[in-house]
């Protein structure tokens, strides 16, 4: 039968990005295993609305580990301890009852607070703004089979696409560095053969745009281990090597005109 | 008489859009740029749309809720979507996909609309393998396609089990590029609340911003709804928690007709829920219902393990009654037959709700490994939510609301009864009738974004050039604003004593039981007096703790709450006037001797589209008959 947990809360609640914010306590009892931590933060909101207190603002979406809307740090792990799992996903059965929880958001220079464990991730859509597509205008495409992509291309392609750009990678990091995030975003395109001829281009206005954002990589690798889609730190070195190559051809092609 | 003009070009059907679009007036590239289009939703459809329209030169605002486009619900379909390339050689053809999505609708949709979404389908394939999507391939490295739900041919693309959030990446990326180009200003955060009419045309929107509650005005020459679908009326369902109806309704109270609300589907392979505390169900692909077996125990309440239970003493009540379609019968039909196997009492799990979807036959028939090779993430996250390992012990499944196939009514050109007021993707009713067959909503999302609304759109705009966008000073955009205020305001200050959740929750057990899989003549007169009290309730007890002026979620909630208590008035006088059953609608007292959706074609071979008469009155309802002149009506028959 299920079992029921109680459990103590220590929830970051900060109101607004210049509230220097702090923790509550809150005890959160008869807890369902088969609740997910989402659904457990739900039944702390229900009795905070009930005791007329302001409920705790938290992100999330579909509930399925897709969106990559959902974040917070549980106990100092970026969408807690299970490895490959969001937030979302986390379910109660793999905390023990009588458990202490720290919930805070994920924290980044880039990530400013909103409003208690809400962050604004939009430093992320920048990155991709400057070159992470492949600029092809509607109606411009040939049919599809006209290019083949190898199938071992495609699926890593795929492994470096399946990133949910929710942050972890970001807030895992001693560094705040985004190098998880944009190497799998890169990856994505400059794998297969849609994607070659932007490919140098792409790589250095994405990379330096992080630069403006974000710290420098220092080769912890915890971005690997907080990242809810097991992003493959290997993308990190992919892009490493074509940012080096993006940097001579680029400047060959500029010399050209 | 009916005051709906669909707009369907004359001709025969294979010609019509070919026709149409020469016929359409052409906005001239240089003048593009001197309208402004405002497009509310960046999912795919309005991702898709906001990118296109501003490829073309258009001027365009894009709006979502959302913290970021990639976050749209789009991004959780998993199983694929159609295009009619044949490239499997096994038949397919545009005019196949054009039949079996008129007959998967059950005879209530439009066949002009159906015949263009099957053209237009194969440059959506082209259009998102060029962007980058990595749609499954072959060794050869070209594409490979899967059969799905219920069809007949191997026309589905998809990308793993993330099909929905490829696609959405690439239209994503395709609008951040816009974005950076400067042609699309993207506002995320901020929810529309309210459509802006000037002498009876769109003109703008009102919107809240998330983060620090300001509202303010944006003004266009045209509004394009590209808001998603209203299944969360269910409170339970595999929409994303923040899909709501707002942005539709509020077209609506504003004019726009609303066409179908009661064509709502079911997804028969879902996980049941676990708990009152449950907030959302998880979709399993249908791709599942390809190797797995369902069944229930012969026996009433047969409380053993699954594996103690022999073959012979298994129903396998799908097989058996439907033996040319067996486990792969539309879902409809499929989720139906699990509701009459679990309220007779055969039901499995603790709270006895749910079917098993057995995987034992594929596992010794493949082995363990080809079976975790093709649905390797989807037992794993099945796994994760239940704590069951479904290689040792079959999944347990139950239906789930999941898509809505009512919405706003739009002619052909997707305009809604506004003019210069548009709805794309699965805010709009088009182009499913009333059932959507798989792998066909990311279709239609992307071909109303990317290949026909940038065209239609011109039609209406070519005649206007030079006009100005009303001023955001104009006196309408200030009424629409106090309009806004008050609503938040009243919210603000009802001071009572339940939540939003608590309401949404009772409003949704409402709306299953009398509106869901099987409606009934008493459960929706039923629902029609137990949902304006509970409404009633709403607007005294509600209690919603903190400021209009900060984030606040509860607030949000509230005016989508608020909407959905109208929306499911209308789904149950929807339902109680269609005295048929079609599709998703299905009505206890119209089924056949087997116990089939009966359809009544002479009284019913038409969209009920919905015209709002204020607050206090109830809506007018219209008709736009639809001719079948290519698809001859047949019951449809899964056996
Ligand atoms: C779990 C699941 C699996 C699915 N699988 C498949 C599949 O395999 N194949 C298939 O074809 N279909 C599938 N579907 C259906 C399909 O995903 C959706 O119908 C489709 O993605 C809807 O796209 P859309 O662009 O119309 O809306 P959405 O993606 O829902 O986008 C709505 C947008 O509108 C914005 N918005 C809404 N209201 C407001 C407002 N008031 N103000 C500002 N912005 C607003 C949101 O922020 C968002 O950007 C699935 C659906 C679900 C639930
Ligand atoms: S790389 Fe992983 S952790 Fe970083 S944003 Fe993508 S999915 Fe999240
Ligand atoms: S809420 Fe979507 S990934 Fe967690």
């Amino acid at each position: 039968m299920t079992q029921e947990l109680n459990l103590t809360l220590q929830v970051w609640r900060q109101d607004g990005s210049s509230d220097p914010g702090h923790f509550e306590t809150y005890a959160a009892n008869g807890i369902s295993e088969d609740m997910s931590f989402l659904e457990m933060l739900d039944i702390i909101n229900e009795q905070l609305i009930e005791d007329e207190q302001v409920p705790i603002e938290f992100d999330h979406d579909c509930r399925e580990g897709i969106c990559g809307t959902c974040s917070l740090m549980i106990n100092g792990q970026a969408h807690g301890h299970e490895k490959a799992t969001t937030t979302c996903q986390l379910h109660m059965r793999k905390f023990k009852d009588g458990d202490t929880i720290v919930v805070e958001p994920f924290r980044a220079r880039a990530f400013p607070v909103v409003r208690d464990l809400v962050v604004d991730r939009s430093s992320f859509d920048r990155i991709i703004e400057a070159g992470g597509y492949i600029s092809i205008n509607t109606g411009a495409a040939s049919d599809a089979n006209l290019t083949p992509v190898p199938k071992e291309a495609a699926d890593t392609s795929f492994d470096a696409a399946a990133c949910i750009g929710c942050g972890a990678c970001v807030a895992a990091c001693p560094n705040s560095a985004a190098q998880l995030f944009t190497s799998a975003k890169l990856a994505h395109l400059n794998l297969i053969p849609q994607g070659q001829s932007q490919r140098f281009e792409r790589t250095e206005t994405m990379v330096d745009t992080m630069e403006t954002f974000f710290g420098s990589c220092t080769n912890h690798g915890e971005c690997h281990e907080a990242c809810p889609k097991e992003i493959s730190l290997d993308f990190i070195a992919f892009m490493n090597r074509d940012y080096v190559k993006a940097k001579v051809k680029n400047r060959k092609l500029a010399g050209q005109t | 008489m009916t005051v709906l003009d669909s707009k369907i070009p004359s001709g025969p059907v294979a010609e019509k859009w070919e026709n149409h679009k020469f016929s359409t007036k052409l906005v001239n590239p240089n003048n593009k740029r001197r309208f402004e289009i405002i497009v509310v939703g960046t999912g795919l459809a309005g991702a898709s749309a906001a990118a296109s329209l501003s490829e073309l030169g258009y001027k365009v605002k894009a709006f979502t809720f959302h913290d970021s486009p990639r976050r749209a619900h789009s991004i959780a379909a998993q199983g694929g979507i159609n295009g009619a390339k044949n490239y499997t050689n096994d038949g397919d053809s545009v005019h196949r996909l054009f039949y079996d999505t008129v007959k998967g609708g059950d005879y209530r949709s439009r066949e002009a609309n159906v015949h263009r979404l099957a053209e237009v389908s194969v440059n959506i394939i082209d259009q998102a393998a060029a962007q980058g999507v990595p749609f499954a391939r072959e060794y050869g490295g070209l594409l490979d396609n899967r059969s799905f739900g219920g069809a007949q041919v191997s026309r589905t693309f998809y990308a793993r089990g993330q099909t929905g959030q490829q696609l959405l990446l690439g239209a994503y990326q395709a609008l951040a590029k816009q974005v950076a180009a400067g042609g699309v200003e993207l506002h995320t955060r901020t929810e529309l609340l309210d459509v802006v009419l000037k002498d009876g045309r769109a003109c703008g929107i009102v919107t809240r911003d998330l983060v620090n509650g300001e509202v303010a005005s944006h003004s266009g020459h045209a509004v394009v709804l590209a808001t998603g679908g209203y299944g969360n009326v269910y409170y339970l369902s595999t929409n994303a928690m923040a899909c709501n109806v707002t942005a539709a309704w509020r077209a609506h109270r504003k004019g726009a007709f609303f066409a179908n609300p009661c064509y709502t589907q079911i997804h028969p392979t879902c996980i049941p829920a676990s708990d009152e505390f449950q907030s959302k169900l998880t979709l399993m692909s249908e791709s599942l219902r390809n190797d797995g077996r369902i069944w229930v125990p012969d026996a009433f309440d047969d409380t053993r393990s699954p594996s103690e239970i022999p073959d012979n003493e298994r129903d396998y009540y799908l097989e058996r009654k439907y033996p040319a379609f067996g486990n792969l019968v539309p879902r409809d039909v499929a989720s139906r037959n699990a509701k009459t196997v679990v309220d007779q009492g055969k039901g499995v799990g603790t709270l006895k709700n749910g079917v098993y979807l057995d995987f034992g036959a594929a596992i010794e028939r493949d082995g363990e490994e080809a079976v975790r090779s093709k649905y390797g993430n989807l037992f794993d996250m099945y796994e994760n939510i239940t704590g069951e390992n479904p290689y040792q012990t079959p999944m347990r499944i139950y239906p789930a609301i999941h898509y809505t196939m009512g919405g706003v009514w739009v002619d052909y050109n997707l305009m809604t009864t506004i003019p210069g007021c548009y709805s794309i993707g699965e805010a709009n009713f088009s182009d499913h009738g009333a059932n959507r067959l798989g792998a066909s909503a990311l279709m239609q999302g992307l071909a109303d974004g990317y290949f026909v609304l940038p065209y239609t759109i011109g039609d209406d705009l070519a005649g206007r050039l030079g006009e100005p966008t009303v001023s955001t000073d104009d006196p309408v955009f200030a009424e629409a604003e106090a309009a806004a205020h008050d609503q938040i305001n009243r919210f603000m200050s009802i001071g009572g004593t339940r939540s939003v959740d608590w309401f949404h929750r009772e409003l949704g057990k409402i709306v299953w039981d009398y509106i869901g899989m099987e409606r009934t003549k008493e459960g929706l007169e039923k629902a029609l007096s137990e949902i304006p009290a509970l409404e009633e309730e709403f607007w005294k007890d509600l209690r919603l703790p903190g400021s209009a002026a900060t984030l606040n979620s509860g607030l949000e909630k509230a005016g989508r709450v608020a909407d959905f208590f109208e929306l499911a008035k209308l789904m149950a006088r929807d339902a109680l006037d269609r005295e048929e059953s079609c599709g998703g609608h299905f009505r206890a007292e119209h089924q056949t001797e087997e116990g089939e959706a009966q359809r009544d074609d002479e009284n019913f071979a038409h969209v009920a589209a919905w015209e709002w008469n204020g607050t206090d009155s109830v809506q007018t309802r219209h008709q736009e008959e639809l001719t079948f002149e290519n698809v001859a009506l047949t019951q449809r028959s899964y056996k």
